[in-house]
């Protein structure tokens, strides 16, 4: 198996974690978890320079999940990557757990506390800012909903990347087009959304999120222009891999019951690269 | 009369600290004029960050800074920061738990007869609810002094309220005894106990030794740090002078009247009065003129001294 089939076999091991996760707790935000899953897992297997033994490094490249909610494929990651035990998500959005259901920094490999949406990008700059001062070489990455750009403080933030030219920072944007209304842009237009960030100054990359080698290609060091700061519009489909949750609003956060949680684990089993 | 604003002092003392200390970094929102802290950015440009008419973007990335080793300092006026902001206070501040220093300068009505937009009399009701945050206010240029350095000395969010104007000395020099948390009883007494923070430390005082002529003796407590709250030195007012007056430049509701209350009302009830700005947008004024107004001035003081006296006696 190639890289990207790794990868490929990586992303369905993680959406079954998620499932399982959500499944067992009743709780979690899985259409923007099963979305953005392919996002994380370029990053954490291809592209983040972490590490789970020192997830303190002063060197490390640092992730903020800005769409706090959707903590459930986030989890499953670190926790895949040995930032925690497994284990320990059986606890998850339960009486006194430290695993609720937004990013907690009391948890090794998260940064920041998120959860209320327009934050994490501002936090980004100010993270790009101290690697600059301090002539460090790491990258920022801030990963963002696209409901989650209606937020004004998104683009005080955005203006200022460009403005401190923080070609060290990434923004990425999981651009499934709904989000718990319906689609995103009947709800709020943000189209065009490649334009805005263009005028904001940024090296714009638009990319198919789920598809391994055009992800880990997007956030390659090659991409960087010089004193620009970057971001990915990843095409997404909110509820990918799970069909009868795909590019349904009604998955932003529902619950599944026994039967559909069986036709979950059936379909995600069913992924080639799992079967081989 | 003293003419050096605290604001000028907190930004000298940052100049002397950062010599030696090169993590300190100053932010500002269009605001290094207000905040005094144009030498700052002048003498470490390379620890200076503008980032423009952005209150909320600013706190963000201080903490983003923060999390990255740095020693923040926001210097934006108190009443744009702490609601424009007040999510991401809580949020990348408080509860991510970054060592951020806010830093709210023209707090209270000293921004006069700019009016209700540019006061700031919701941000000590506001910041206590927020678990985690300190906050502090320097009754005069040399507490601003000793202020700074004991902020740059604590590891954790925490809220300094600056005033516009100089305000009057209460102390001779930054020779004393100052620890976060510790408050100051600045004139001992029996009567009563005024307990209150900032530029009516002053107030607080002047009403002290006016009232000594009608044979009242008045404790006054500078209560810099407004949380934690110095509760031993509260309840210790409550017991052994029986009758508390509080000042705060700051709404009467939920501020530090009310948080002095809580402390006293549970453990040691006497009568008290909770002075203030009460539930209207501030008259504009001077300083002085607007807490007159709202009698908080050396002679209504000792008329409501004399009322809590009056009430302790007869067991109200």
């Amino acid at each position: 198996m190639d890289k990207y089939g790794s990868l490929r076999k990586k992303a369905a091991q993680i959406r079954r974690d998620i499932i399982d996760m959500v499944y067992r707790s009743a709780a979690g935000h899985v259409g923007g978890s099963l979305s953005e899953t392919d996002i994380l897992v370029s990053l954490y297997y291809c592209v983040l320079n972490v590490d789970p033994k020192n997830p303190l490094s002063p060197d490390r490249d640092r992730f903020l999940l800005s769409k706090g909610h959707s903590i459930d494929a986030y989890y499953c990651v670190l926790a895949d990557k040995g930032f925690f035990p497994k284990d320990d998500l059986k606890s998850y959005s339960q009486f006194s757990s430290k695993y609720i259901g937004h990013p907690n920094n009391k948890i090794p490999g998260i940064e920041m506390n998120t959860g209320s949406l327009g934050h994490g990008l501002s936090v980004g700059v100010g993270m790009a800012l101290a690697g600059k001062m301090d002539n460090k070489t790491y990258r920022v990455f801030v990963l963002l909903g696209d409901g989650e750009l209606a937020e004004g403080s998104v683009w005080e933030a955005a203006m200022a990347a460009s403005n401190y030219e923080l070609d060290n920072l990434t923004a990425i944007i999981d651009r499934n087009g709904l989000q718990i209304t319906g689609k995103t842009e009947d709800v709020m237009r943000i189209e065009p959304l490649a334009m805005k960030w263009e005028s904001f100054g940024w090296n714009v990359i638009h990319t198919d999120g789920h598809d391994f080698p055009s992800l880990c290609d997007a956030f390659s060091k090659k991409n960087i222009i010089p004193g620009k700061p970057t971001v990915v519009i990843a095409e997404t489909v909110k509820g990918k891999g799970v069909s009868f949750m795909e590019n349904n609003p009604k998955w932003h956060h529902g619950v599944m019951n026994e039967a559909e949680y069986k036709r979950a684990c059936e379909e995600l089993d069913k992924v080639p690269e799992v079967c081989e | 009369m003293n003419t050096i604003h605290n604001r000028r002092v907190v930004c000298e003392t940052l100049i002397e600290l950062s010599e030696k200390d090169r993590d300190i970094v100053v932010l500002c929102s269009d605001s290094r004029g207000s905040a005094s802290m144009a030498p700052f950015a002048e003498k470490f440009p390379s620890q200076f960050i503008e980032t423009g008419i952005a209150e909320q973007n600013i706190v963000g990335i201080a903490a983003g800074l923060a999390a990255s080793g740095k020693k923040p300092y926001v210097a934006s006026p108190a009443c744009f920061l702490t609601t424009r902001a007040a999510e991401q206070i809580k949020i990348d501040v408080a509860y991510s738990n970054t060592n951020v220093k806010l830093l709210g300068i023209s707090a209270g009505i000293s921004y006069g007869a700019l009016g209700m937009t540019h006061h700031s009399l919701q941000d000590i009701a506001l910041l206590r609810a927020i678990p985690g945050i300190l906050i502090a206010v320097a009754a005069d240029r040399h507490e601003a002094k000793r202020l700074t350095e004991a902020f740059n000395e604590y590891t954790g969010p925490a809220y300094m309220r600056i005033g516009r104007n100089p305000v009057e000395d209460v102390y001779d020099s930054d020779d004393y005894d100052f620890q976060l948390g510790k408050a100051i009883t600045m004139r001992d007494g029996n009567s009563l106990s005024i307990i209150t923070f900032g530029e009516t430390v002053k107030t607080a005082l002047e009403a002290a030794e006016l009232m000594s002529t009608g044979g009242i003796d008045c404790r006054v407590i500078n209560m810099h740090t407004i949380k934690p709250l110095d509760n031993d030195c509260i309840l210790k007012a409550a017991n052994e002078t029986g009758a508390i007056i509080t000042i705060e430049e700051h709404s009467i509701f939920g501020g530090f009247g009310a948080a002095v209350a809580e402390t006293v009302v549970q453990n040691c009830p006497v009568p008290m009065k909770i002075m203030g700005i009460p539930d209207e947008p501030a008259v504009p004024g001077k300083s002085r003129e607007v807490f007159a107004y709202y009698g908080i001035s050396p002679e209504n003081l000792c008329i409501e001294a004399e009322k809590l006296i009056k009430m302790k006696k007869n067991g109200w």
